[in-house]
């Protein structure tokens, strides 16, 4: 075999390669797509909004609204954003310029072994310590409340990781101006750095986000699951993903299909938290 | 007068730092504490090597861990050939500007955003009911290697990119073919970055969970073949904590189990990772 006939199989295989790894989120996108179309065509998209309750295994009565659903996946993201971001922020700024460098090192280091811990773990540990604390409180204990604080966990990592490098891409020169100019370390930080960073941890709360609303198995374990609008934060609530995780195993036809098709919802509602984010995830790939 | 406000305001905002900092180190030291120190006093070589009993209440994780092991088996099996060999066309046979290449490196990162629950969904429709594998470990393998797919792409590539392009002009001007230019020079060269990629596939494969509840299932029996059913470890941890009552004990130690590999892969990729940097640093220094 010559060595360009080699050449040529391998740029082949890799090729196809990509090709093939490119074509995998195509290929999920329209199996989803697939098989939500039978609950879309025979009910409707509007009746998903307009439909007052969650029974699709009623029969003739079935109804398929998942507003109350939608709206539990919107509030323990938001909740969580709103609780995890100005611990994140202030991790990235101690990280910069707050903490001493070893110091610095050593909790960038536990920060991303937080991102490390599996959410099954944290949905384990929100069961058998804050569901019982907050039960104390206000039972039952599997609540709203416990599952914004669990995510908040889960997320701050990302708001940390990514405003920490937003403020990192600042340039040192605007520092050293502004030192020169007589400006204290907080007022340079807080008149020229985080504005020019800002963006970029705007981008960051997105992603944090986008990885909340599509959390599923600490979700389950600590809110409770049940189809509601919550009236406080002590109130249970089931999320698009946890409806998905419970009811899948055991749907059948309709019901099944009305399943993909929150399932659905749930991919465009990432897609748009990450087009707000400026695009898909960036990554080393040709950043 | 303005300089005095400021460091007030500078000293105040210090201070907020180091209580955000006891907040996070605080959490993750009563996860840390609480998981290990209740799991650690239920484990022992009795545990980790019998079959679950009593819908996992008794008796330990032995089949769970053979199960866990062949489902990474064939999503690390499936995953790294693709995505190495993708990174290799991204990286070594087209430019990232040119217009296929901008198209992969899209798909693969929507791909990385795509929920885990979603993955799930699609396994069980592709690889279970169309492909007919059932609830098995090869669907659930499977369907983690579509999800880890863009991790061992992006960590390849950026292994692959750091090897510098005098490598590149060097065996080009020796007439080396494409073939022999990767095989010797550039894989050796981005070993690390295969490696790291290798392990981060690993711990998210491990960690995840609801991609596998409808595609490998939750059978605790001794897997014979690849087309049975079988829980791995954060699908038992699962099982146990939410619907077996009484499972608590053997949820804990199960636990311990899992966020103790992870954090020995994870500390040992970063530590890798760091290792290569202050290499590289002091060879182009």
């Amino acid at each position: 075999m010559s060595r360009r006939n080699a050449d040529r199989i391998l740029n082949g295989g890799f090729s196809a390669a990509a090709v093939l790894a490119s074509s995998i989120v195509v290929v999920i996108l329209a199996f989803v797509m697939r098989e939500a179309w039978p609950a879309l065509t025979a009910l409707g998209i509007s009746r998903f909004f307009t439909d007052s309750a969650w029974r699709p295994t009623a029969g003739s009565d079935a109804s398929y609204g998942a507003g109350a659903m939608l709206a539990g996946s919107l509030l323990v993201t938001v909740g969580a954003v709103v609780v995890a971001g100005v611990p994140g922020i202030l991790s990235a700024l101690f990280i910069q310029f707050y903490a001493p460098r070893s110091v610095a090192v050593i909790y960038r280091r536990i920060i991303e072994l937080l991102a490390g811990i599996p959410s099954v773990v944290f949905g384990f540990w929100g069961l058998v310590v804050l569901v019982p604390v907050i039960n104390r409180l206000s039972p039952p204990g599997q609540s709203l409340l416990a599952g914004v604080l669990v995510l908040s966990l889960m997320i701050l990592p990302t708001i940390a990781v990514t405003a920490e490098s937003s403020l990192r891409s600042v340039p040192r020169s605007y520092g050293i101006a502004a030192t020169a100019l007589g400006m204290g370390r907080w007022a340079t930080i807080w008149h020229i750095t985080l504005p020019v960073a800002r963006r970029g941890i705007a981008a960051g709360f997105l992603l944090a986000a986008a990885r909340a609303v599509g959390e599923t198995m600490a979700v389950v374990m600590v809110c409770g699951n049940i189809i509601q609008v919550p009236d406080s934060p002590f109130a249970p609530v089931r999320t698009v993903t946890a409806n998905i995780a419970m009811e899948m195993g055991d749907a059948q036809a309709e019901h099944r299909s009305a399943l993909f098709v929150t399932g659905l919802m749930l991919m465009l509602l990432v897609a748009a938290l990450l087009i707000a984010a400026g695009g898909p995830r960036r990554s080393d790939v040709h950043g | 007068m303005a300089k005095s406000g400021s460091t007030t305001a500078d000293r105040i905002v210090a201070v907020l730092c180091w209580a955000a900092c006891a907040i996070v180190c605080g959490a993750f030291g009563c996860i840390l504490v609480e998981i290990l120190r209740a799991g650690y006093a239920e484990i022992s070589w009795e545990f980790l090597t019998a079959r679950p009993s009593d819908a996992g209440r008794a008796g330990g994780i032995g089949t769970v861990l053979v199960s866990t092991g062949l489902v990474l088996g064939v999503c690390l099996v499936a995953s790294v050939p693709i995505g190495v060999g993708a990174a290799t066309w991204l990286s070594e046979f087209t430019t990232p500007e040119s217009q296929r290449a901008r198209l992969v490196t899209g798909c693969v990162n929507l791909l990385a955003s795509v929920p885990s629950i979603i993955f799930g969904l699609f396994g069980m429709v592709f690889f279970s009911r169309m492909l007919n594998l059932g609830l098995s470990i090869l669907s659930g393998g499977l369907t983690l290697a579509c999800m880890v797919l863009p991790v061992v792409i992006q960590t390849t590539y950026a292994g692959l990119r750091s090897a510098p392009d005098e490598l590149r002009l060097g065996a080009a001007a020796l007439g080396l073919s494409r073939t022999s230019t990767l095989w010797h020079l550039l894989f050796p060269a981005a070993t690390h970055g295969v490696v790291a990629g290798l392990l981060l596939s690993l711990g998210r494969a491990m960690a995840e969970t609801a991609a596998l509840i409808f595609t490998s299932g939750y059978a605790t029996r001794m897997p014979e073949s690849l087309l049975d059913s079988g829980r791995t470890l954060s699908v038992h941890i699962y099982d146990l904590a939410l619907n077996v009552t009484g499972g608590e004990s053997r949820a804990y130690a199960s636990a311990c189990l899992l966020m103790a590999t992870l954090l020995i892969i994870n500390l040992t990729t970063s530590t890798l990772a760091e290792a290569w940097l202050r290499k590289r640093q002091v060879a182009s220094g």
